[in-house]
This record gives structure tokens, sequence and C-alpha cells, in this order.
């Protein structure tokens, strides 16, 4: 299997659908000659050719409607929003319009339209591109939102997006584009269903971690630490946040009876809120022994300065001492 | 380019159409079994019915807020549309969508949308599929004078002349957003400058001539796909009744809604003109009492279609 980083095996997904697809392209801004401001598209203008691969104007709103009016007349297109944080310009399009259709319509229409951005923080490139906008999409019916945490599951949720048929919110968290594994570059799936579907990263009988997108891994670096070396923990990476795999996160809460949700977003109205609650109200509820603990980015704009921005996100050490706390506080 | 019997009678069957299909509903509503508020085109017909009629059943439109009339000239049916207006099962929708979002793919409608200037940028991707799929068809986008102040506006128009996209930009302006005079909403004034700044020729017609309005999109169509350019045409228009149901009309004065509908009717004109032109009192009155069975029967058919169901609202949101 090839070792690729995260933006190589976007880049080899996307092509893949090229490849496939006549009716697939790509839009967005500096995407062609320029290769996408965080180089995942780097060579396919070159390989496809500027009908396929579509350089526009910065203009985030005629992009993202681009993408739902080709979306129902037959085409596939996969548009970026450079930084995600610049979808607040493309949001009539995304929520009232790719999300509504298929529903408003009577089910006559469908949207098939993957939205890509760079989300998240630890770049030092401050408030208005770094945010973690995801659960705003969350909230929305109609919209499936996805967020791989590294190579192979970016090159795979990517292509099982390009098989549903719905409006994908495609969040890919910068930090995540230079991790490196070895990738099985696998063919299409035959159907979505990889999309609301969790994985245990690592088993464990502790307590359960519960994360997605980069968090996941520094909670994977936190679990090797040597200050939790004697305990047992599982971690589940969420992949995608709507639909949410709550069963997963239930059953194992059952199993361990402690929760611990770790995400860089805010805390409130969150994907970790929503996960706290529902395993709360079900029957995992009897089982637990402390509560739940969200550990979530500060509800503060993201700052610039490394040691501010550190401080707004939880970091390894925020990490294993929540666990340790969850564990020992009994 | 001049319009034979035939045409003209279709004109003035559509036109008829629209008017006497939103005066029901209008009938309806007083009594109280439509639910919800409609925003109603009486006074426009003209505009939909032209620019409807000289497309293609594989020409695409997008519709607006003020939609009935764009869905009716395209070809869609009477009973489906009185039944989604009345939350039925058998409702374009199924009673989901109801008076501002009926879509009607069959017949190239890809559907109205509530949003003011929601479907400029998605009439953009539909011209980018047409001319990827490589089809000698247009796609025509309605939207009002209220849309010209949106973003989005300036956004579609920008990369569709970029693109060199196969799309009719047609504005309704009848004059006012909701309450907002659109000259007092306007910057400039123009709305056909603010097309031709974006490098796309456009045009201001009176909407409220059928025939004008056929020929100049009938021309629009013909030069779209000719020369691979988008263009614009401004429908100067007028609508009779409130903006929606709420409206008390305090932003205007009563002269000013008679002298349109005494004056530039588009129904009246064009009645007028056939008749001036040789057409038989008899051949209208018969189209009208035509068009009357077909709503009189519509409505009694749709009021006997089932409630629309209520299982499975939030899997229907995902397709």
């Amino acid at each position: 299997m090839p070792e690729m980083s995260t933006g190589q095996a976007i880049k080899k997904a996307l092509s893949l659908c090229l490849d496939n697809y006549e009716e697939a392209f790509l839009a967005g801004e500096d995407i062609g000659i320029y290769g996408g401001a965080f180089g995942v598209t780097d060579g396919l203008l070159e390989q496809y050719g500027e009908n396929r691969v579509k350089d526009t104007p910065i203009s985030e709103d005629v992009i993202a409607g681009l993408g739902v009016g080709a979306a129902i007349t037959g085409m596939r297109p996969i548009v970026e929003m450079q930084f995600s944080d610049f979808i607040v310009n493309a949001m009539d399009p995304i929520v009232n319009q790719a999300a509504k259709l298929h529903f408003m319509y009577g089910g006559s229409v469908d949207v098939p339209l993957i939205v890509r951005g760079a989300s998240g923080g630890g770049t030092g490139a401050a408030a208005q591109h770094s945010q973690s906008l995801e659960s705003w999409f969350c909230h929305v019916p109609g919209l499936k939102v996805v967020t791989p945490s590294g190579p192979q599951n970016a090159y795979d949720l990517l292509l099982a997006s390009f098989v549903d048929r719905n409006p994908i919110i495609f969040m890919e968290h910068k930090l995540i584009y230079k991790i490196k594994e070895e990738v099985e570059t696998n063919d299409f799936p035959k159907d979505s269903s990889l999309l609301g579907k969790g994985k245990i990263v690592s088993e464990g009988s502790d307590i359960t971690v519960v994360s997605y997108s980069n968090m996941v891994n520094t909670v994977k670096e936190a679990i090797k630490d040597k200050q939790l070396e004697k305990y047992s923990v599982e971690l589940i990476d969420l992949m995608t946040l709507s639909p949410l795999d709550v069963d997963l996160v239930i059953s194992s809460v059952n199993k361990t009876g402690r929760l611990l949700m770790c995400q860089e977003a805010s805390g409130d109205s969150s994907v970790g809120s929503t996960i706290i609650t529902r395993v709360v109200s079900s029957d995992a509820f009897k089982k637990i022994k402390t509560p739940p603990k969200l550990l979530s980015g500060l509800h503060s704009p993201m700052p610039s300065a490394k040691h501010l921005e550190n401080k707004v996100i939880p970091q390894k050490d925020d990490i294993i001492n929540s666990i340790i706390e969850i564990i020992e506080n009994e | 380019m001049s319009l034979d019997n035939n045409k003209k009678l279709e004109l003035f069957r559509t036109m008829l159409l629209i008017r006497l299909f939103e005066e029901a509903l209008e009938e309806m509503f007083s009594r109280g079994i439509l639910h919800g508020t409609m925003h109603l085109s009486i006074g426009q017909e003209a505009t939909a019915t032209g620019a409807c009629l000289a497309l293609t059943k594989e020409d695409l439109i997008t519709s607006t807020h003020r939609g009935h009339g764009h869905c009716l000239a395209k070809g869609a049916d009477t009973f489906r549309m009185f039944a989604e207006l009345l939350g039925r099962e058998d409702g374009y929708c199924r009673g989901r969508g109801g008076s501002m979002h009926i879509a009607d793919l069959s017949n190239g409608n890809l559907g109205a949308n509530g949003v003011v200037a929601g479907s400029l940028t998605i009439a953009v991707g539909a011209g980018h599929s047409l001319k990827m799929q490589k089809k000698d068809n247009v796609i025509l986008c309605f939207f009002g004078d209220g849309a010209v102040n949106e973003g989005s506006f300036h956004e579609a128009l920008n990369l569709a002349s970029l693109w060199e996209l196969p799309v009719i930009f047609l504005c309704e302006n009848n004059q006012y957003g909701m309450s907002m005079a659109s000259e007092n909403a306007i910057a400039g004034g123009s709305i056909i400058k603010r097309a031709e700044s974006y490098g796309i020729e456009g045009i201001s017609i009176d909407g409220n001539d059928v025939e004008n309005v056929y020929e100049t999109v009938a021309g629009c169509k013909e030069s779209v796909l000719s020369k691979g350019k988008p263009r614009f045409i401004e429908c100067v228009t007028y609508r009779y009744r409130g903006h929606s149901k709420s409206d008390r009309n305090l932003y205007r004065t009563d002269e000013e809604i008679n002298f349109w509908k005494e004056e530039k009717d588009p129904l009246i004109r064009f009645s007028g003109k056939l008749l001036e032109e040789g057409f038989k009192k008899s051949d209208l009155e018969n189209i009208e009492n035509e068009v009357k069975e077909e709503i009189k029967n519509s409505v009694k058919k749709a009021l006997e279609s089932p409630e629309s169901s209520e299982t499975n609202l939030e899997e229907d949101s995902y397709a």
C-alpha cells in the first residue's frame, strides 16, 4: 500500500471521481494552477483540463449555488470553500437550497453535491481562518456532515460521499493534510453506508473517549502517554457528524461506564453536547459511574498567538488530565 | 418574427389560465380552506406566458416566490398545483412545498424559490450543466426587481458572463420589493446597466405586452445558443394584489393600481388586439369557458385528493 498524506489521499479520491464519472467536476478558488490553498488539487488542472477543474472568482455564494444547480441537472459537482470560514458567504445555497430541495420538492429532486472546506485552528491564522463550524450544519436537516481525521478515512469518506445522493459538507481540518499513513486505494463503495458510522480506533474498558476530526489525533497521542498506562481507553472516531453514530457511543459507554467527549469546536449546542445528551438519555445512563465530561474549545474566537491558540484548543495534557479526573474522582 | 394564429390563442389561453387559477386561489383563501400565504401574480401574466411559451419543454426555468404563472406557463397541471396548495398527496411536492416551492422537472421547471435571488446561482449551475452536456437548450431564470440588490445577483451574473453560460436572466420588475419602490432601492436607477456592466447584453421591455415578451425571449434564446453568451431582459410590469396576504397596500395609491388595471392590463390589451386582428369574440369566449371548466374540475379533484402523508417526514429530508 502506498504511503500518502491526507491531502494526497483526498486528491487520489478526487481523481477517481473525475476518471470514472464524466459528470464530475471540481470548482473553487485557486484550485487550478495554484493547486488549492493547501495543495490538495495540485496537478489536477493539468491532468483533467479546465472544463473539469474550474477556477472561480472569489464568490462563495455562486460557487455553492453553481454546485446546487449543476447537481440537480445531472452533474456531480465537488466544490471547495478555500477556508471553511468563508462558507458563511454561501449559507443560502447550502442551507436554504441544497439542504431543502429534496424535501421541499416532494422527493422529485436530489442534490448530489459535495462542499469541501479546510477547517480548524492551530495554524496561527486567527479568528476568520480557523473555525470549526461543523455543528451549524448538523442542525440542518437534509445535509450530511463528514469530518475525516487522517488519510485512509479521508479517502474512504470522500468516495462514500460521492456515492451518496445528498449534499455533503466535508470538513478537512488543516492539520490533517500532512499526516501520512499507508492508504488502501479502494474502488468506489457499492453504497454510502460508511457515512453515519463511527469507528473504534482503539478498544478499551475503563473509559470511552469520543472525538472527531483532528482532535482524534491529539487523543491518540494522549492515550499513549505514560500517565495513562494503567488505564484501558476506548477511542471512538465519529467520522460522520450527521447522521451521528450514537448507538456506537452508547454501546461503548455501556461497557466502560465513563465518557469523555473531546472536540476543538466550542461546547454549547455542539456535537459533543449532543453526544452527551443522547448518552445520558439512553439505557447507558444506569451504567455511568461518573459524570460525563465535554472537553471542548473555549467559547472564544481563535486568537493568533501560539500560546493563546493552545489555550483555546484542547491540548494533549488537557485530555490526559480529563481522563484521570473522570476515572479517579469516582 | 410573426406569431401564427394558434400561437396567439395559446398565449391568450395561458394568460387567462394563470389569472383564473389565482382568482380561484383567492376565493379558496377567503373561504378559509387554504393554509399559509401566497404571492399572486395577477397583472403580470404576460411576462410568465410570453417567456415560457417561447421556450421548449427541454429548456429549463427557475422560478420565484411569485411563481404560479411560471409553473402553469411551463406546462404544470392545474390539478396537481391546487393539490399542492391544499396540502394533498397528489400535489407536486406532496404538500411539503406549497405555494412557493413548486417544481415540475418533467416540464423543465427546476422549481420556485422562497428566497429572493435564491435561484440565480442555481440557474448558473444549471447553465453550466447544459453547456457541459452540450445541449441546445437554455435556462431562463425568473427573478424580481428586489433580487437585483442581493449579492448573489452580482455573483451569478459575473460567473455566467465569464463562463459564457446559456442563461437568460429575466427580471420581472413589478416596481415594488414588497413595499419598497424599486426606484428607492436601486442605486443608479437602471437594472439593465447592471447587466451590461458584467458584459451581458440587456434589454428593457413592456412586460405586459405578451407578444413582445414572447418575441424578445425567442430572440434571446437564439442569440444565447448561437453566440454562447447569456442575455438579460427586464420586463416592466405591475402586480395588482398585495405582496402577500398580509399586505394593506399602504405604500401605493388606488389611482396607481387602477391606472395599471384599466390602461395596461395584459389580458384586456391582448384580447382587444386579437379582436382588432379579426379573431371572433366567440373564439375567445370558448377559450374562457374551457379554462373555467378546467379550473373548476381541478379544484374539485384536488379537494378529493387525500391529505398528504404525515409519515417519514425525517426520512424524506434525505435522498
